[in-house]
């Protein structure tokens, strides 16, 4: 079931996504809705996080394309905002958690602008908003899972956009954590923002989300929740791969052979 | 030792060239490695510095001279060459970023101690000293060199200061860097153009073979001092300096020796310094910690044997023998009696007639360490669902670091029960032992 939506904040057109030419999304074609909270789910190797990272022009597409507000991204990039996988990057780096908070404010600054008086109080607002302001000078590797993830969030939220895309923000973190960050994921949804999150646990899917996308190399479901949220779809989504398109994917990658034929 | 003197004078104002080129190159190439250590491209570094060999050679033989601008746009188009090359090599074959960086630099280098040879078997007059490229030799540095190199050099550090913040950010998240709209392809050129740079005004001073030296060791030196990066940079400029400056006086001082080794000497001293003795991720302070902590186990340890002892006798202030209580708790002999001597100074045990008795401060410090390796059973077993035989040496190490939060936190989770999983009975404070949430719920 794949419920599309006039006028959406994210909208992806049949996109192919491969790596090492072995395709792991097949023609992906959905709609999310403004002011929503949404849920990106499916098992392991589903292919979440390729969809957003290619989403965000991260990794090169086959075929199909993305748009955000009925734009390409770069022409949104100001109203987009996106949260890495918290093991990304390596925390051992000298650097603050007011550094990593700040650079949210870079893309408005632009080149050779050094972060103002201004900049430091946003980032520091935002750091508060995460519950990590006493931390703000602690360095990076110092934190604990959880609070690096905060620090992130502090990040996203200091870039002030309309659209934001989480990639497991609640992987590997507290309970306490996971509780405070979905507060503040509702206050955004409430505020009019458009909030996207990968998840793997589908026990609490039903409670955080109001839109879910149900994937498993290909878009199995999206829609509303209580729509989406059967037992059918979730057993179509979690029930294995599909044998034959798993094996297409393998032969591609041994053969070398182009997902897509070249255009033109 | 006029030399020396008139070295440190700076009377001579070619003396003076050399120290200043050297100061500036060494800041440079320092400043610019701090981004390619963090961006853990020290490896890439090396090789670069390894490629420029063959440009050099190829510079002198296209020109038959040795101007500083010749041989700075030979050696940056070999240096560049080979970026290019590792590049092509991870991407288009099977063999990976270490193997190619590997072949690269051998290949290069190998080309360009070929070119050198050839050079000086032609016995060209003018070649006489391309040979320093290898091992660099500060003191020919005429002024012609130093105002091109040094130019180039302060025109990098002028660089990294005006894209400092774009650094920062590519070095800690690519990824995020790319979504926020900024052109990292070009950045990326930029850095490694950088590198280049570094590396082809470095040689100079301390030749291809070490150039590393300056690169990479005063920014990993410098990385052990502090968690700015701000900081990080300059600090890293400073030790580069230094190594200008003490290879300048060394080159000018003994001209027959080869500059290169004494700046490898210097920047490597700085760097065993920062891995010793740095604060924090220094050796010494983790060893220091590592001593505190073992001193605190033995303390505690001995402190809960005199009050176990004293509560199988229901009487904690009984005299003890040193047999005695290494009878109750194994440990090296030695290590029990300084504990004790260490204990008394500190005012938690008394010596009396042949043996060791606790004071009341001993009392209170022994029970809590008993307490909290009782509570901390409790809570392996009924939240961990561990057998009681399988709690005790988990408890050994955790009732030693056990913060007194932790510890409330701890005890009124379990709900403050009364024996561990043994049956021992958990020695509370007085004031803990009112459970205070039972009146709660009642009200």
């Amino acid at each position: 079931m794949i419920i599309h939506v006039e006028n959406p904040a994210l909208e992806i057109h049949n996109l192919t996504v491969s790596y090492h030419r072995k395709p792991v999304l097949w023609d992906i074609d959905l709609t999310v809705p403004q002011g929503t909270l949404a849920g990106i789910i499916g098992p392991n190797g589903a292919g979440k996080s390729t969809l957003i990272k290619s989403v965000m022009g991260l990794l090169p597409a086959d075929s199909g394309y993305a748009q955000m507000f009925g734009e390409p991204l770069d022409r949104v990039r100001r109203r987009v905002s996106y949260v890495p996988q918290r093991e990304s990057v390596d925390w051992d780096f000298p650097a603050s958690a007011l550094d990593v908070a700040l650079m949210g404010r870079y893309a408005r600054l632009g080149l050779f602008r050094r972060p103002r008086a201004a900049d430091r109080e946003m980032a520091m607002d935002c750091l508060k908003k995460v519950g990590m302001d006493g931390f703000a000078a602690r360095q990076i590797s110092q934190l604990s899972g959880g609070q690096q993830q905060r620090v992130f969030l502090a990040r996203a939220l200091a870039q002030d956009a309309d659209l934001y895309l989480m990639d497991e923000p609640f992987a590997g973190i507290d309970a306490a954590t996971e509780a405070a960050v979905i507060q503040l994921l509702t206050e955004m949804k409430q505020a009019g923002k458009t909030v996207i999150v990968v998840h793997h646990d589908l026990q609490s899917a039903a409670d955080y989300f109001d839109w879910i996308v149900l994937l498993n190399m290909r878009l199995v479901a999206s829609g509303p929740t209580d729509q989406i949220f059967t037992q059918e779809l979730l057993e179509r989504a979690y029930g294995g791969r599909l044998n034959v398109l798993s094996q297409v994917g393998e032969l591609l990658q041994k053969q070398q052979f182009p997902a897509r034929e070249r255009k033109g | 030792m006029d030399t020396i003197l008139d070295a440190l004078m700076l009377s001579n104002p070619n003396v003076r060239y050399v120290v200043f080129g050297s100061v500036l190159l060494g800041c440079a190439a320092a400043v610019v490695g701090a981004f390619t250590v963090l961006r853990k491209r020290s490896l890439v570094g090396d090789a670069v510095a390894h490629s420029v060999l063959p440009g050099v050679c190829g510079a002198f033989l296209v020109t038959q001279t040795k101007h500083p601008l010749a041989l700075l746009i030979g050696a940056f188009i070999s240096g560049w060459l080979s970026l290019v090359v590792i590049d092509f090599i991870t991407r288009k074959t099977r063999v990976k970023e270490d193997s190619a960086i590997g072949i690269v630099l051998s290949v290069f280098f190998g080309a360009g101690i070929l070119m050198l040879t050839a050079i000086q078997q032609t016995g060209s007059a003018a070649q006489s000293g391309l040979d320093k490229f290898l091992f660099g030799k500060a003191a020919s540095m005429l002024l012609d060199d130093v105002m091109i190199f040094g130019g180039v050099a302060a025109l990098l550090i002028a660089i990294v200061a005006l894209f400092f913040k774009e650094f920062f950010l590519l070095s800690f998240d690519r990824d995020f860097a790319r979504v926020i709209g900024l052109r990292v392809p070009l950045l990326d050129l930029l850095l490694s153009t950088m590198t280049v740079l570094a590396v082809v005004v470095g040689i100079q001073a301390v030749g291809v073979v070490l150039m590393a030296a300056l690169l990479i060791t005063p920014a990993a030196a410098a990385r052990y001092w502090t968690e700015r990066l701000g900081i990080m940079v300059v600090l890293a400029g400073l030790f580069g300096m230094m190594a200008g400056v003490t290879g300048a006086y060394i080159s000018t001082a003994a001209p027959s020796m080869p500059t290169g080794p004494w700046i490898v000497v210097v920047t490597s001293v700085v760097f065993l310094l920062s891995v010793l003795f740095a604060p924090r991720r220094g050796v010494v302070a983790q060893a220091v910690r590592y001593k505190r902590n073992r001193t605190q186990i033995t303390d505690e340890n001995i402190l809960k044997a005199l009050y176990q002892m004293g509560e199988s006798a229901s009487e904690f202030t009984t005299v003890h023998s040193t047999e005695e209580i290494h009878g109750h708790r194994r440990m090296q002999l030695l290590t029990l009696q300084q504990g004790l001597a260490r204990l008394r100074r500190q005012g938690y045990v008394e010596h009396h007639h042949r043996g060791w008795c606790l004071t009341s401060e001993g009392i209170e410090r022994g029970k809590r360490v008993a307490r909290l390796h009782r509570l901390w059973e409790v809570y392996l077993s009924r939240h961990l669902h561990l057998a009681p035989d399988h709690v005790h040496d988990s408890a050994e190490s955790i009732e030693h670091i056990l913060t007194p939060e932790l510890e409330e936190q701890l005890a009124s989770e379990l709900n403050y029960p009364e024996v561990d999983p043994h049956n021992s009975p958990i020695p509370y404070r007085k004031k803990a032992k009112q459970k205070p949430e039972t009146g709660t719920r009642n009200a």
